[in-house]
């Protein structure tokens, strides 16, 4: 570990500004991560602290008139901070794809599913139709969704928020991507949905060796998922370390005041197996 | 006698069309007993279509169930007559999930808060400003925030607006619909401590309607599982939750997240380094 190949995903000094009429405002400073090829870096922080101007800054998809992004952003050695849009659109969805928080708002209501995954597809290999719906329906079964076919011809809004979780989930590893980023994929869904989504991210990540951002104030699914964290507060990682050190033995104030504030459950050892 | 009781309560919504033999009719309560003592929190848990809220609201009198009775402090609030109603709707508040839809975004935080004031109380002006001063002081705001407007607060802010409006009128059960859910970690537990502490100071009782099983164990002193409209469990002790053989208990049981990496069953599982 710790080559230079298996980092597909390095963040150097990252610093985004706000322009505003009375001035500039920091939004993050000084983040510096990486992301490994199979691993999931858990990021959380409360809300607002700028860990979706983080990951919305990877992608490139702050509006420039508003913000500056300093820093350097590498994928596989090619520096994403300052592409045009032209070749970021080529990256977006092929090599980084995005898993947004809320499945209802992420696609388009007037076009079926098939239609939105097709075109996914296809505006990222040169196949035709048939050739992309056959690799929809792949995927689709990959994550357990039952009768893709049929599914492909339903609209967002006839699927449930776990079902069209699983959807993009679905769109997201179909065309293999190195990194998957994560943002906040449970906090819409229902709990009982919640561990099964997770479970699929972690099946993407297990077969094609994806490295994941898994985006969270949820310190559940953190504990769930993450092989390393970053604790983010008022825009800067304070804290950054192994997921089983940071939930043993926290160092920054701020994070033990997180793990402080999970509603302590009644933990027995005996409660535990039954769970 | 119990503070709230709650008798056999059915209830359908109909799915009414032009042609009166094509009506449909989806059960959503079905026969549901159970009672609230005084000063005590019920929580209910429930995946979402389960019917916690349709329960929420019957209870609040907004939905009159088809059949069964709620009995709030010994009168049947659906056929109580108009004043008794009145005076039982003073003890009887909510605090709902979506905070910002809860509140009318044109009223500052001091008017949101004085609304049940000026239509209960006979108040002169400045008491009722110094009312409103006080409440916000015990759900940790302060003076600063009477002229602001909602959406000058945050999302855990304007909860606790929320909750002071809830309770300017001394009530005597609060019926807390998903009232956390959609805050983060961090704010989620500052509410609940706030509940509670409440909950002590006014001896309230709540009605607390989650899906959340953890914020439901935290505050809670008996526990409920609604699943379909039906009141499948219901624990006098909390912790019988969790050594329960129902099925459909023990499916959410497994759907709870870890609470420290080593009880997870996703990721990795060993250590990294």
């Amino acid at each position: 570990m710790g080559t230079e190949e298996s980092k597909v995903l390095q963040v150097r000094d990252l610093h985004v500004q706000l322009k505003t009429k009375n001035g500039v405002t920091d939004l993050i400073q000084d983040i510096n991560f990486e992301l490994k090829t199979g691993k999931i870096l858990g990021l959380i922080g409360e809300s607002g602290c700028g860990k979706t101007i983080t990951s919305m800054s990877i992608l490139q998809l702050l509006n420039p008139k508003e913000t500056t992004i300093e820093g350097s952003i590498m994928l596989k050695g090619q520096e994403l901070n300052g592409l045009v849009e032209k070749e970021m659109r080529k990256i977006r969805g092929k090599d980084i794809a995005f898993i947004m928080q809320n499945p209802m708002n992420a696609f388009t209501p007037v076009f079926t599913i098939g239609h939105q995954f097709v075109e996914t597809i296809r505006s990222h290999t040169n196949w035709n139709k048939k050739q992309a719906t056959e690799l929809a329906i792949e995927a689709m079964k990959q994550v357990n969704l039952p009768d893709p076919d049929k599914l492909l011809k339903y609209y967002p809004f006839q699927l449930s928020g776990g079902m069209l979780q699983r959807v993009m989930i679905a769109i997201a590893a179909s065309l293999h991507p190195a990194i998957i980023i994560a943002d906040e994929p449970t906090t819409a869904l229902d709990v009982n949905n919640q561990k099964k989504v997770l479970r699929h991210l972690d099946k993407v990540r297990s077969e094609y060796g994806s490295a994941i951002l898994l985006i969270s104030h949820d310190l559940g699914v953190i504990a769930e998922l993450a092989d390393e964290v970053a604790v983010m507060q008022h825009g800067k990682i304070v804290e950054k370390a192994d997921v089983f050190q940071l939930f043993d033995a926290p160092k920054h104030e701020y994070t033990k005041k997180l793990l402080n504030a999970r509603s302590t459950l009644y933990l027995d050892e005996p409660v535990i197996n039954l769970i | 006698m119990s503070l709230l009781q709650v008798n056999e309560v059915t209830h359908s919504y109909e799915n009414r069309t032009f042609f009166k033999w094509k009506n449909r009719s989806r059960k959503v309560l079905s026969d549901i007993t159970f009672s609230i003592e005084e000063g005590t929190c019920l929580g209910i848990l429930g995946t979402s279509g389960a019917g916690k809220s349709t329960l929420g609201k019957v209870l609040l009198g907004l939905q009159k169930p088809q059949y069964g009775q709620i009995l709030f402090q010994g009168h049947d609030i659906y056929n109580a007559d108009k004043h008794i109603r009145q005076k039982l709707r003073r003890d009887l508040q909510v605090v709902f999930q979506d905070s910002h839809s809860a509140v009318n975004p044109r009223m500052t935080a001091e008017r949101i808060i004085a609304e049940p004031l000026e239509n209960y109380e006979k108040l002169t002006l400045d008491e009722q400003k110094r009312a409103v001063i006080e409440l916000l002081e015990k759900v940790g705001l302060g003076e600063k925030d009477l002229k602001k407007y909602p959406h000058q607060f945050s999302g855990g802010q304007l909860q606790r607006v929320n909750i002071a409006r809830a309770i300017a009128l001394k009530p005597k059960l609060i019926v807390l619909d998903e009232s956390v859910s959609s805050l983060d970690m961090v704010t989620q537990t500052l509410i609940l401590e706030l509940l509670r502490e409440l909950k002590e100071d006014f001896g309230l009782s709540y009605f607390f309607i989650t899906h959340d099983i953890k914020a439901a164990y935290t505050i809670s002193d008996t526990l409920g599982v609604l699943e379909k409209g039906e009141l499948i469990e219901h624990y006098n002790s909390k912790k019988d939750f969790f050594t329960s053989e129902h099925p459909i208990v023990k499916e959410m049981r497994s759907s709870m997240l870890a609470e420290h990496p080593r009880f997870r069953s996703i990721g990795t599982r060993n250590s990294t380094l």
